[in-house]
């Protein structure tokens, strides 16, 4: 218990960078169940992507030395631009190809989550054999200098940008999807699809765009995962996508600003956790989490009846 | 004709609902559709909007076939629903829920919003109110003011009635005739035959996806078989 005092500040500062990444991440699968009733297993691969296009881009710019200033920025914005259209490009592929055809059939919802399952095997497969299966480092792209000492606790540069970044995407969502016309229409399928078609919605642009939103959230949070560990592999987005999920779920899937709790939340269980029993534990921390939360609290913590759900 | 269906089947798997129903509806009338349970007629209006598959026959809305046209662009045809079960968002504001209905618009128009706080003075009060928390009449009134803000040619209501009570039902019919009154053509679905007879200027009778008698409002609520089977005459 006394590494739990003595780490606190540390922990909490961890916990959030790592969690703000698991938020974003999850508000892919939050948007995506919000308007399908459907679980995008392939979401995690769509992240992956975004960490291999921010490689991409972090060699394609010929980054060699560490970036300050107003070079970092423009760094940040475009690596967070390309990562976010590859990874909300792919997403979208990903609904024409895997999950469009079978709605058009009909098809039970067992059978596109066995359709999810398959397309998140094919692009692991696939970025291993057509980009690399090794482990992918890259050149580091800003110092990591200690602000500020709490505590225990240093508050690096780079743990600030993630945790700034990822809130500041998630505070453009919830504005797009609680203050547009469109978001509006975003939620109304959410709640009832029939009726929002009877408004002269058009359903499949409405999951394309979610699908769309969702995988250049992923993408943003591929960019900040790769200035944060430096460091990608074909299979990246396997545990880190059940972190998210686990986000999702805790916070109450379905719910926007639930994804966000989840996420931070996860981040800082996982952490304290760790200070206690040892970091070794940290991946049977989170998914203990998540078995309790199915089994005690399945609607999460700002879960809803799905009737109510708020996309 | 504003709307001609002509021949129309619609089947669920091998269940036939709809097995060759034509009716018509001219510019400026309210037309019912009434029948039993399971007759067909909520196949009818969800057809109509495009949320059901033809198997076979034609729609055609003000002279244009419409049969595959898809159910957002009918809205913008002029074609508007007022769902059985109301189909109220419930985590949206009553603002917001109005502000829906005239998606395919763009943005509400004052004038629209005006429209219907005036035919429900109730949903101007209730603003800020989550849908999911109105009372089921506040629900219709709202369903029904959500439909007209997209300023329909045809307005659609599937069972405004179901679920009110009594002082709300006799509301509804006065603003359904009110609407009429007002320009716009009303196709109504009802198990509540005497009160929709008493307001329509024609009506169908559904049974088991066939339509089996036409007339005025009038003459059918004088017609034997009808009152037999729908005004109270037995457990039909």
């Amino acid at each position: 218990m006394s590494n739990f005092v003595n780490q606190f500040w540390a922990s909490t500062i961890d916990g959030l960078t790592q969690g703000a990444i698991y938020a974003l991440v999850a508000l892919g699968y939050t948007l995506v169940y919000g308007v399908l009733r459907l679980i995008n297993f392939a979401h995690s691969e769509i992240f992956m992507i975004g960490t291999f296009a921010t490689v991409g881009v972090i060699s394609a710019a010929g980054i060699t030395s560490p970036l300050a200033g107003v070079g970092l920025l423009l760094f940040v914005l475009g690596a967070g631009a390309v990562a976010a259209v590859v990874s909300g490009g792919s997403a979208v592929v990903l609904e024409r190809v895997a999950y469009r055809p079978l709605r058009r059939r009909g098809a039970t919802q067992l059978a596109a989550l066995i359709s999810a399952i398959g397309a998140s095997l094919f692009l692991q497969q696939a970025v291993s054999i057509w980009v690399t299966s090794d482990a992918r480092t890259t050149e580091r792209v800003m110092e990591k200098v200690n602000l500020l000492t709490i505590g225990t606790g240093d508050l690096r540069a780079d743990k600030l940008l993630v945790f700034v970044g990822a809130m500041a995407m998630m505070i453009l969502l919830d504005r797009l999807v609680s203050g547009t016309r469109f978001g509006r229409a975003i939620r109304a399928t959410a709640q009832n699809a029939d009726t929002a078609t009877l408004m002269g919605v058009n359903i499949d642009r409405v999951i394309m765009i979610t699908f769309l939103i969702g995988g250049a959230m992923a993408g943003v949070g591929g960019m900040l995962y790769v200035i944060f560990f430096e460091v990608t592999n074909f299979t990246v987005g396997f545990v880190l996508g059940i972190k998210a999920f686990t986000s999702a779920v805790l916070g109450g899937i379905g719910n926007l600003r639930g994804a966000l709790l989840g996420g931070l939340l996860l981040g800082l269980i996982e952490e304290y956790g760790a200070s206690v029993v040892g970091a070794q534990w940290k991946d049977v921390i989170a998914f203990s989490v998540l078995v309790a939360v199915l089994m005690f609290r399945p609607t999460g913590l700002l879960g809803e009846a799905l009737g109510k759900a708020r996309a | 004709m504003l709307l001609e269906v002509d021949e129309l089947h619609v089947s669920y798997g091998r269940v036939a609902a709809l097995r060759g129903i034509s009716l018509q509806v001219d510019e400026g009338e309210i037309v019912t559709l009434i029948g039993a349970n399971g007759a067909g007629k909520t196949t009818t209006l969800k057809t109509l909007s495009g949320l059901r598959a033809v198997a076979a026959g034609s729609i055609r809305f003000d002279g244009r076939d419409i049969t595959a046209m898809p159910g957002h662009q009918r809205v913008m045809a002029g074609l508007c629903q007022a769902p059985e079960g109301r189909g109220v968002f419930p985590g949206m504001s009553v603002a917001e829920n109005l502000a829906m209905g005239a998606y395919s618009r763009g943005k509400p128009a004052e004038a629209d919003l005006e429209r219907v706080f005036t035919l429900f003075p109730r949903l101007k009060e209730r603003q800020k109110q989550a849908g999911g928390t109105l009372s089921g009449g506040e629900q219709q009134m709202l369903a029904i003011g959500r439909a007209l803000m997209a300023r329909p040619r045809l307005l659609l209501l599937d069972e405004p009635s179901m679920g009110l009570a009594p002082q709300y039902i006799q509301l509804i019919f006065r603003i359904i005739a009110e609407i009429n009154e007002q320009g716009t053509t009303v196709l109504l679905v009802e198990q509540n035959a005497a009160q929709a007879l008493a307001v329509a200027h024609r009506a169908y009778v559904l049974e088991t996806g066939t339509i089996v008698k036409t007339g005025t409002g009038q003459e059918l609520l004088g017609d034997e078989s009808v009152v037999a089977a729908y005004l109270g005459g037995g457990p039909g």
